[in-house]
């Protein structure tokens, strides 16, 4: 009787079950395109701080240089250095020098201090460093040799001498081979090759990233040459190719301890990757470390995800802020419209419930009737909302643009893998130790990744989306329940006296 | 059957209070038929709602059986309603969505029957109505007649001690007015039930063993043609 008499009730009613259904359809497949954009525009963000920031580190720790220092000294073009004679015109030069950038170098122990701190799993060291050659010849023309490569402001290189000079500068990153799990390779990808392995140590050999092979024609087997503090380069034998997300990490990895050598920087390092034992003591781990070394600077993922800026951010705030509260609004009209539906329904029914009273029908037998049907025509609005929701989820994907994210600006900050900039170390003909930022930048001041958004649904999404349209149907269903077991039978039945 | 002592059912309409019941004393006996018949709004509806337990007394007592209706719990009220009580309506009141057949289930569900003898017992109800062969048809598929056909079945087919009408006949016309009062008739004597019939034709009420009136919230015994207690 119970399951009779709800079908040809809402049968007949069947434009407002429709209207109810639709409206709960509507708002919940609102709330899992929004949702599934979210985790979308939730999981990019995470692919860029992947990408940015390397699989399983929870913290880098790095320092800025003191004020003043900018590290080892410029290109004295390895003629003369430190003399004021002037090199023949004709004359041909090549440098080629490791610098460690704009990041203080931290001594091996500071590894060692956070590897013992409470809630840290795991610790380790790397270096990363910029790899700047030069080369060409000396020109005839009569200023200082030691200006002709321009200011010491960032001006072009070479720019007093007609670009006589050619400059190639790429990343290169210390990897220490016995934490791999943690550091600047661990987000990548072997795509040819192999990685290091604790028996390459102290060789010559290098991983190049896959979009720096491309760019310089480098496979397994081929050779890189790599400068040191010198001046003097040194070939490595590419053993592995490994892809990032574009435009991340650095272009050449090393063995850490071949990096402190040729860097002259033996037994320290720049950056340190630190692994947390559980997302909860995160934020404790960074206090800790910035009790121990009070200089350095940390960054958490949470504090370089909120450095992210671009059109993911943008999406990001979107997804979050504006589809967020539309799905609510939608809801709770959907909800109200429900409600408002249900109790009038229930009204129009008034004498019906009360000639069910009179026939012996208890008042939770009606509410149960109520009950049903609105639950039913919840669950229909759950239906086909999750079909509106894998649509709305569909045309999220298939017309949102690729999002490009970036870290920064933080000029003078030390964000792993973010804002690099190159200055301080080796300007082109400028004064060693003029301090970051003074006279090189890379290309941009930030690093951009792109990322496609996908809208994923979840089984979870679906689950809970099918719980709304639910609980839409209870609060419809309750307030209907509630009008129709206040019911007394003789008002209803008044009508007939 | 019935025991009404100073019954009073005061209504607020309002700051206006209405007296519908102004303290009737009314005994029915076993098997008795009694046509209740007065003005509109004279409290008539009133009463019979009293008698099938649908509203309580503002004081007095409507004894059942030896229960009074105004000291019982709303649920035991309900399973007398559904055990011993069945209603008949001016206007039918069947539910709209449901078959002739589904209706008179409707009033076996609170018994708890199973449903295949909700359906054997309702097809057999319909039947001793005349309406064997419309059995799937929806109330807006019958005449009026039928459908207060369908109501009486859905009121006897739980073979209540006590049947209640308001009106039966008030919206059918004179042929069929005849036939259901003929079909009631036939059914009191069959069955055996107390029947209260509340109506406004003078026709109607002429075949009832008793009648009253109701004026003014007060009932008087207008006529009784019950055959006297056995000495």
């Amino acid at each position: 009787m119970f399951a009779t008499y709800l079908r040809r009730e809402l049968r007949r009613r069947s434009r407002q079950v429709v209207l109810i259904a639709l409206g709960l359809a509507l708002g919940v497949g609102l709330v899992i395109t929004v949702t599934a954009a979210s985790t979308g525009v939730k999981n990019a963000q995470a692919a860029v701080l992947h990408s940015l920031y390397g699989v399983g580190t929870d913290i880098t720790v790095t320092q800025a240089p003191a004020a003043g220092t900018g590290g080892p000294g410029g290109f004295g073009f390895g003629l003369n250095r430190g003399t004021r004679t002037r090199p023949a015109p004709g004359t041909k030069f090549t440098s080629d020098r490791l610098n460690p950038g704009q990041l203080a170098p931290l001594a091996d122990s500071a590894v060692t201090k956070i590897a013992r701190l409470n809630g840290v799993a795991a610790a380790t060291g790397s270096l990363t460093l910029t790899d700047v050659s030069i080369s060409g010849t000396i020109p005839s023309f009569g200023g200082s040799a030691g200006a002709s490569g321009g200011s010491a402001s960032g001006g072009t290189p070479g720019s007093g001498g007609r670009g006589f000079i050619t400059p190639n500068v790429f990343g290169v990153a210390g990897v220490n081979l016995t934490q791999g799990a943690i550091g600047p390779l661990s987000s990548g990808k072997i795509t040819a090759g192999r990685t290091f392995t604790s028996a390459d140590a102290s060789a010559n050999v290098a991983v190049v990233d896959a979009n720096y092979a491309a760019q310089h024609k480098l496979k397994v087997g081929s050779t890189v040459a790599i400068g040191g503090s010198t001046g003097k380069s040194t070939s490595f034998t590419v053993i592995g190719l490994v892809s990032t997300a574009s435009g991340s990490g650095s272009d050449v990895y090393i063995p850490l301890l071949r990096a402190q050598q040729l860097s002259g920087l033996t037994g320290k390092v720049n950056t340190i990757y630190v692994a947390a034992a559980s997302a909860t003591e995160i934020g404790g781990v960074s206090k800790q470390i910035s009790t121990v070394l009070p200089k350095a600077t940390v960054t958490t993922a949470s504090s370089l995800a909120g450095q992210v800026t671009g059109s993911l951010a943008s999406a990001a705030s979107l997804a979050n802020s504006l589809g967020r509260w539309l799905a609510i609004a939608v809801l709770v009209a959907a909800f109200a419209l429900a409600v408002l539906l249900t109790i009038s329904a229930v009204s129009r029914r008034v004498r019906e419930f009360g000639t069910l009273k009179a026939l012996g029908w208890r008042s939770r037998r009606v509410v149960g009737q109520v009950m049903g049907e609105s639950l039913l025509v919840g669950l229909i609005g759950g239906i086909v909302g999750i079909g509106l929701g894998l649509v709305g989820a569909s045309l999220v994907n298939a017309f949102t643009q690729p999002l490009t994210a970036a870290v920064g600006p933080t000029t003078g900050s030390a964000t792993p893998g973010g804002s690099r900039v190159f200055g301080g170390a080796g300007q082109f003909g400028g004064s060693p130790g003029a301090g970051p930022g003074s006279a090189f930048r890379r290309l941009a001041s930030s690093q951009t990744v792109t990322v496609h958004l996908t809208a994923d649904v979840t089984a979870t999404v679906i689950i809970a989306a099918v719980l709304l349209a639910i609980l839409g149907g209870l609060i419809a269903g309750g307030f209907g329940s509630w009008r129709a077991a206040r019911l007394r039978p003789a008002a209803a039945l008044a009508k007939i006296a | 059957m019935y025991e009404l002592t100073k019954v009073i059912k005061d209504y607020h309409r309002g700051r206006e209070v209405v007296h519908a019941l102004a303290g009737v004393d009314l005994d029915i006996t076993d098997g008795e038929w009694l046509a209740i018949q007065g003005p509109t709004g004279h409290g008539k509806s009133t009463l019979l709602q009293m008698l099938g337990g649908l509203d309580r007394p503002t004081s007095g007592s409507v004894v059942l059986e030896g229960k009074d209706l105004a000291g019982l719990r709303e649920s035991e009220i309900t399973a007398i309603r559904a055990n011993a009580i069945g209603f008949i309506f001016q206007t039918f009141n069947l539910i709209p969505t449901l078959s002739a057949q589904e209706n008179v289930e409707a009033a076996l569900v609170p018994l708890g029957v199973s449903t295949a003898d909700r359906r054997a017992m309702a097809a057999s109800a319909l039947e001793g109505v005349g309406l064997g062969d419309r059995l799937r048809h929806l109330p807006s598929q019958l005449s009026g007649g039928q459908q207060q056909r369908v109501a009486i079945a859905r009121a006897l087919v739980k073979e209540p001690m006590v049947l209640l009408a308001d009106e039966p006949t008030g919206n059918l016309d004179e042929e069929t007015r005849d036939d259901l009062m003929a079909l009631l008739e036939d059914l009191w004597r069959e069955l055996r039930l107390t029947m209260v019939i509340v109506t406004h034709d003078s026709a109607v009420a002429r075949r009832a063993q008793r009648i009253a009136v109701m004026r003014a919230g007060k009932l008087a015994i207008k006529q009784d043609t019950r055959p006297a207690p056995a000495a």
